[in-house]
């Protein structure tokens, strides 16, 4: 866990793509699960920020 | 004499163009080979995304050409998320997709491991196995809708056979709690072959000499089925559900033909809605903000996924 704060901190790849990879993967529930509308609402802002994300930290320092 | 036909091709050259491209550079001339792909990828592909996203922020309808467009900025796709036809549509895509990725690659997994035994018959299993993924959606929704059919439908007489129910007491595709369970089957039908095919090829890829080293270490079958072919095939059951899982997110032809989205919006799937309201409603705006919206979930699944898979490589 404190690697993972720590490459956040340092701008390193692997921390960055997991951040954006555990926000699309959470837009995708969102957009799926039957319970609540506001998650419903929400979910492609979240995955849309986890796409744009992704893409960008991609190219961070390994 | 390795440079032979080059030579050959460069006197059958057109002095004209011979002269005209002499002085280019060989990054110049690589350039005018690709910038035709370049050129269509970009008509093709990245002008009409680019064009989608432009009209999700619009009131546009097709089939009003003439009047004035708006700009109607994220109302769209505040419409879209808010709507709960949508999110019924979102459930029954959610539905199909996890159960047909989980069916395709028990059984079709399963079908590779007995395949990979070596046994008389084997290719001409195969052969008969891939036979519904050759066939066209269209037609094996067509099929499906009789097997399906309460009356002479023999999927409903199978069914029958084993559960003593009566084969006319229920329609798969005209019940609302069973429909989607017959899209799932269908698709399974058709699509476990792809499945079995890539876990085949995965498995036949696994050289014998690791099982031979595991016997020689008393390994019981069990625990190389566990340590040696689930990992050394993961790579490949990992592509497989990538590729069900794009394809099956925007599943379409077999769906409609089957059951046509019904009965009511149970087995409407979001491409099935999409092209509703692009081509029924002719509301493109707002159609193009769903295909949007569709395009991005995709996009971000298959980047994790992708991330995943090389991961899994690499080890």
């Amino acid at each position: 866990m404190t690697s993972f704060f720590n490459g956040l901190v340092r701008f390193r790849r692997g921390a960055w793509e997991m951040l954006a990879s555990i926000l699309i993967a959470l837009g995708v529930v969102m957009l799926m699960q039957p319970f609540v509308m506001v998650a419903f609402t929400y979910s492609f802002i979240v995955t849309l920020v986890g796409t744009v994300m992704f893409i960008i930290v991609s190219h961070f320092p390994e | 004499m390795t440079h032979a036909p080059m030579e050959k091709i460069a006197r059958a050259t057109p002095a004209p163009v011979a002269r005209r491209i002499k002085g280019l550079s060989d990054r110049a001339i690589a350039w005018i080979f690709v910038a035709p792909s370049i050129f269509l990828l970009l008509a093709v592909n990245i002008f009409p995304l680019i064009w989608t996203i432009r009209l999700s922020f619009t009131n546009y309808r097709v089939n009003r050409p003439n009047r004035d467009v708006e700009w109607v900025g994220l109302r769209n796709y505040e419409r879209i998320l808010t709507d709960d036809g949508i999110w019924a549509t979102m459930q029954a895509t959610a539905h199909f997709l996890i159960w047909t990725i989980v069916l395709q690659v028990i059984i079709g997994f399963a079908l590779a491991y007995l395949i990979n035994k070596k046994f008389k018959g084997n290719d001409l299993w195969t052969t008969v196995i891939v036979l519904p993924m050759m066939l066209s959606p269209a037609v094996v929704g067509n099929f499906w809708t009789f097997l399906y059919q309460p009356q002479i439908g023999l999927f409903n007489y199978v069914i029958a056979f084993f559960t003593g129910a009566d084969p006319a007491s229920f329609s798969m595709i005209g019940d609302v709690n069973l429909a989607p369970w017959a899209i799932v089957i269908a698709d399974t039908w058709m699509w476990t072959p792809f499945v079995m095919l890539i876990c085949l090829a995965g498995l036949r890829s696994i050289p014998d000499s690791i099982y031979e080293a595991a016997e020689c270490d008393r390994a019981s079958k069990w625990r190389q089925f566990w340590t040696i072919t689930i990992p050394m095939a993961l790579p490949f059951l990992m592509l497989a559900v990538l590729f069900r899982g794009i394809e099956n997110f925007k599943m379409f032809d077999l769906v409609v033909q089957l059951t046509g989205g019904g009965p009511g919006n149970t087995t409407t799937l979001t491409s099935i809605d999409l092209k509703r309201e692009a081509f029924e409603r002719w509301r493109t705006g707002y159609s193009s903000a769903y295909a949007v919206i569709l395009f991005v979930t995709v996009f971000g699944l298959a980047s994790i996924y992708v991330k995943a898979l090389n991961k899994v490589k690499e080890r």
